[in-house]
């Protein structure tokens, strides 16, 4: 077979020779070619090679890698749809490359072929944050980039220990007794926004151009996922950092004001539940965690797009900037409701049938606790991506902005993530067939149904109370709806010290970190500056000074 | 003469050829046809050089004798593995740098004196090839000042008043370091009456315990280190690479210190041997810790510079590190790495600087400043730059990568796992002062006026020489075979010869 990353690698080496249509048609034409090689492609390794004296599997086939591959093209393809208008060749180049290494990467039947991906992955996809061209945005592209490479130079070392403790180079289970397993860990983790280095993600994808984000949404992050689910399935520690992931970003997410990095925020807590999944590591856990990357992908790149609709006709995303854009935007408001109502997992929509299998799993291996953080990171999912993203963009106060509809591919984009979204929702069985392990889950029984509308209803009857009864103070419109209604039984001043807290701690964590780093900076200019002691030009006395005193040093030592 | 006795003499001919163009360039001095017998010359020798690794790959070492003289009384050129790459990187880079000088050397040396700087390079060129195909101490040294003063005539033929004075800093340096390993090698011949390599290797066991060759030791490895800018005896390189002619620069840059740590290896290695040197001597303490810091230090230097010429030769002394790095773990897979990389260095550097020579053709400065806006004007260049430096970095599928991989896992084969996480670390250092050029050619807006009206795309006989190396840098970083299948039979030489 052809590998499946050749497609998208010879368009993205065409792309720069084009010009206009030719070159759209293009950005769409490498992921149908790459589809076409993945259907009925056989399981096993397709291509082996000897190099730097190693064995190396640059295409191995199995039922997992297949899911990944199959999402990473239609996220490729709608990504391609929705990018469509533009005329950059830099970033039609660079999306292809990125999808195409992400899709590599997912191929990778070893540590060094996963390496190159790893780092083409990063090196790719930093132009699509540059590209926007703000200085806030080629700031934090520089920043993202030196967390990418970090991740890839752990990747490296850690299949450098592997392979000299074990001499295989070959990619399977490794766990954290693996030599070198705690390195590998810690480079997946960092690209899969593990609690505490997640902020390039949060920093970096809200800065990046608004058909930029939907390609970045779709594959560092669900790459990463794979990878753990290859290496690290059943590793318990996964558990508690997914549980995590699933519990943090919500207070984050509610006291953000720019809407696409609150979609940052719910996109590290959908991580959460994947990363719980392959943590708990049955069959069932790993099909929920690789499902959930499934519809994950669909509904948050259409969460992107609609809000990347949003600030590409607005030229704004604050949520305290927007509102009322229904009366301009109908059909963007009504796709941006199905991607709210599949990440809030409203049954008929896709975040239905993958998250509950996470949980139901979790269930099974009797984590409790895990299941409720769980159940709390739905709700909070709920209101900060399902309520707030389309309240405060489509509806709330109107903030007097009069648009139009953005440009049709765009729309054509969000309408077929849409359908995705929806289909799977409705024919789940079209995804279950293709999961890593056969499965008879059925979503839809009574009491699943019951108790998800049941927390959803619940929720949404909150708000509502809420918002009539004036409690809902219009500053405050961005609190969590579900986490505000508990701040407001204890006291309406709690809210008030806990969003100061959060807030305070937030930006003292910040600004120690940036004034850590100006320090540091200002030390290392200081020593190494054009004009410090080691940047200067040195006098030639110096050199031979120093010529001189090894010359004696080393005699000497050597004497005795 | 037919096709065998050309091959025959193929070590001679690697020296002669450059050897005579150079008074030739002078007897022709018109710019045009000097560069023109140069460029020949050039390809010439590297075509030499080829038929060399050739016959050595084919057949084995070999030794030829000048005028038929056997050695130890006479001289003899000893070819193996190693010093037919290192004359192959060397002659390499020569025939690249050498088309793109023309334009180059048009803008940046007055039109009378060109004719001089095209023989100081052969002559240079000479003397480099000579310190690689020798098997003779003596004649080590000779060919050494036949490089070095032509080296420091290059040099002050750059622009600007800074020029006289890096070369004369340069000159009192490299004057230090040449006598020094004179000095050195005096002190062998005074305890062994010899001076051919193969000869001292086996006269010198015996005498191993004696203060006197302890001496001899210290001062030739000492001296070939100012040559090859160890850290911290680097500090001519910079001034020098930073003003000497672009040209100039970029054939130094993959030459000149390669060749230095060349004869440091061979001195070490062959002559003194490995159990004399790391076991008597205990010279990986102190070369580890100093290669270890001019890596971080200067790596770190690089990323604050302005000057991009400068800032690039302080890369150079870190990649220095790398190479010597790899002698200094005394294994295999580490010399492998250290020769593998200089070849792979010649290649990223050379690309680099020549870039840079395209940059200052069409811009004049090359500083960080003078970069923004550059990416739109002269896209090739910049997209060569940056191609150049993903290379540098070590970035999977280019050359450099291939270097670190094997120092990298020479650093752990003997559990060494800091050495390992500074070469990685230091390649993040790498990413930011080749992203920084990036960053502010491609997303700085150009200062309204700060560009010249002239600053379009470099002429395309400047274009092809860079491209061609960046070619060769992705080349070489997926299918290594040639560049570290050699490079690991050099280094097999080294330590089997001696062990």
């Amino acid at each position: 077979m052809v590998p499946p990353f050749v497609p998208f690698l010879i368009a993205a080496l065409l792309v720069p020779a084009l010009q206009g249509r030719a070159r759209s048609v293009l950005v769409l034409v490498a992921p149908i070619v790459g589809a076409l090689t993945l259907v009925g492609a056989p399981e096993g390794v397709a291509w082996q090679l000897d190099m730097l004296g190693l064995t190396l599997e640059p295409v191995r086939v199995d039922r997992l890698s297949l899911i990944f591959g199959y999402i990473f093209h239609i996220a490729a393809f709608v990504g391609g749809i929705y990018a469509w208008h533009l005329r950059d060749s830099v970033q039609a180049s660079a999306g292809l490359l990125y999808a195409g290494s992400a899709i590599g990467a997912v191929f990778a039947g070893d540590l060094l072929t996963l390496f190159v991906f790893w780092e083409v992955m990063a090196v790719s996809s930093v132009f699509l944050i540059w590209a926007r061209g703000t200085p806030e945005a080629i700031r934090s592209a520089q920043r993202y980039l030196v967390v990418q490479i970090t991740s890839g130079v752990l990747l490296l070392a850690g299949a450098l220990v592997h392979l000299e403790a074990t001499g295989s180079i070959a990619f399977g289970h490794l766990g954290l007794d693996a030599p070198g397993g705690v390195l590998i860990l810690l480079a997946f983790g960092i690209k899969c926004a593990f609690p505490g280095l997640h902020s390039w993600l949060t920093d970096a994808y809200p800065q990046a151009t608004p058909t930029g984000t939907v390609f970045l949404s779709a594959f560092t992050t669900k790459a990463a996922v794979y990878t753990l689910a290859r290496g690290y399935a059943g590793t318990e520690l996964l558990v508690w950092i997914g549980a995590t992931m699933a519990f943090f970003p919500i207070f984050y997410a509610v006291i953000e004001n720019d809407l696409r990095r609150v979609l940052g925020y719910s996109l590290i807590n959908q991580l959460g539940f994947m990363v719980t999944g392959i943590g708990i590591g049955t069959e069932m856990a790993v099909n929920g965690a690789a499902a959930h990357a499934f519809s994950h992908i669909l509904y948050k790149a259409l969460l992107f797009m609609s809000m990347g609709a949003v600030l590409h006709m607005t030229g704004r995303i604050n949520g305290s900037d927007l509102g009322g854009l229904y009366r301009s935007m109908p059909r963007t408001t009504v796709l941006c409701i199905v991607g709210a109502a599949s990440i809030s997992a409203f049954p008929l929509f896709s975040g239905f049938i993958s998250k509950p299998m996470v949980m139901t799993a979790a269930l099974e291996q009797g984590y409790d606790w895990v299941w409720l953080v769980l159940l709390f990171a739905s709700a909070g999912v709920f209101h900060h991506a399902g309520i707030k993203i389309p309240y405060f963009a489509f509806f709330a106060h109107d903030s007097g902005i009069r648009t139009t509809e953005p440009p049709v591919n765009m729309q054509i984009a969000m309408l077929v993530a849409a359908t995705l979204c929806v289909g799977i929702g409705c024919f789940p069985e079209l995804l279950y067939a293709h999961l890593p392990f056969a499965t008879d889950y059925s979503p839809y029984d009574a009491s699943h149904v019951l108790a998800q509308l049941q927390l959803l209803l619940f929720s949404a009857l909150a708000f509502a109370w809420l918002t009539l009864s004036g409690l809902y103070p219009p500053e405050l419109r961005s609190v969590n709806l579900d986490a505000d209604w508990v701040y407001r039984r204890l006291g309406p001043r709690l809210v008030g010290s806990a969003r100061e807290v959060i807030g305070t701690a937030d930006a003292a964590v910040r600004s120690a970190a940036v004034g850590g780093l100006v320090r540091l900076g200002g030390w290392l200019a200081r020593v190494y500056g054009p004009r410090a002691p080691a940047g200067a030009a040195w006098p030639t006395h110096r050199t031979v000074a120093i010529t001189l005193v090894l010359l004696g040093g080393y005699i000497l030592l050597q004497g005795g | 003469m037919s096709a065998t006795a050309v091959m025959a003499h193929l070590p001679a001919l690697a020296v002669v050829v450059p050897l005579m163009t150079a008074p030739l360039t002078v007897l022709v001095n018109r710019p045009a046809l000097v560069w023109r017998l140069a460029t020949l010359s050039c390809l010439l020798t590297f075509a030499v050089a080829v038929g060399l690794l050739a016959r050595v790959l084919e057949l084995g070492p070999f030794v030829y004798e000048i005028g038929g003289w056997a050695a130890p009384w006479g001289i003899e050129y000893r070819i193996d593995a190693f010093n037919a790459y290192v004359v192959l990187v060397v002659t390499g880079v020569s025939a690249v740098a050498m088309p793109f000088a023309r334009r180059s050397v048009e803008r940046e040396v007055e039109r009378d004196r060109a004719y001089l700087l095209y023989c100081a390079w052969m002559l240079a060129l000479t003397g480099l090839v000579g310190i690689a195909v020798t098997g003779d101490l003596f004649n080590v040294f000779v060919f050494l000042e036949i490089s070095s003063l032509a080296t420091y005539v290059l040099v002050s033929m750059g622009r600007g008043r800074a020029a006289p004075l890096a070369a004369l800093r340069y000159l009192v340096v490299g004057t230090v370091g040449a006598t020094f390993f004179l000095i050195g090698v005096g002190l062998l011949y005074e305890m062994t009456g010899s001076l051919n390599m193969a000869d001292l290797a086996a006269r010198i066991p015996p005498i191993a315990d004696s203060r006197v060759v302890h001496a001899g030791f210290v001062f030739i490895v000492l001296g070939l280190a100012l040559k090859a800018a160890l850290f911290p005896l680097h500090a001519w390189l910079p001034g020098a690479y930073g003003a000497a002619p672009s040209a100039v620069t970029a054939f130094l840059a993959g030459t000149a210190t390669k060749v230095a740590i060349y004869a440091l290896l061979r001195v070490v290695f062959t002559v003194f041997g490995a159990r004399f040197a790391f076991g008597t001597m205990a010279f990986d303490v102190l070369l580890v810790p100093l290669a270890l810091a001019g890596i971080l230090v200067a790596s770190a230097v690089a990323v604050f510079q302005q000057d991009l010429k400068r800032m690039l030769a302080y890369s150079s002394v870190a990649q220095i590190g790398y190479m010597l790095l790899g002698a200094g773990l005394v294994s295999e897979a580490g010399l492998t790495g250290g020769i593998v990389h200089m070849f792979n260095h010649a290649l990223a550097k050379t690309a680099l600087f020549l870039a840079l020579g395209c940059i200052a053709y069409r811009v004049g400065t090359v500083t960080v400043a003078s970069m923004a806006g550059l990416g739109r004007r002269m896209p090739w260049t910049m997209a060569a730059f940056v191609l150049g430096g993903l290379s540098l970095v070590g970035v999977p599928l280019t050359a450099g990568f291939v270097s670190k991989w094997y120092l990298v896992q020479a650093a752990l084969e003997r559990d060494l796992w800091w050495v390992a996480a500074i070469v990685l670390f230091a390649s993040v250092l790498a990413l930011i002062y080749t992203g920084r050029v990036a960053e502010a050619a491609y997303f700085r807006p150009a200062v309204p006026g700060g560009l010249p009206d002239r600053a379009r795309e470099a002429p395309l006989s400047m274009l092809v020489p860079v491209w061609l190396l960046v070619g060769l840098n992705f080349y070489f970083g997926i299918d290594a075979a040639l560049s570290a299948g050699v490079a690991g039979e050099a280094a097999r030489g080294l330590l089997g010869g001696v062990s």
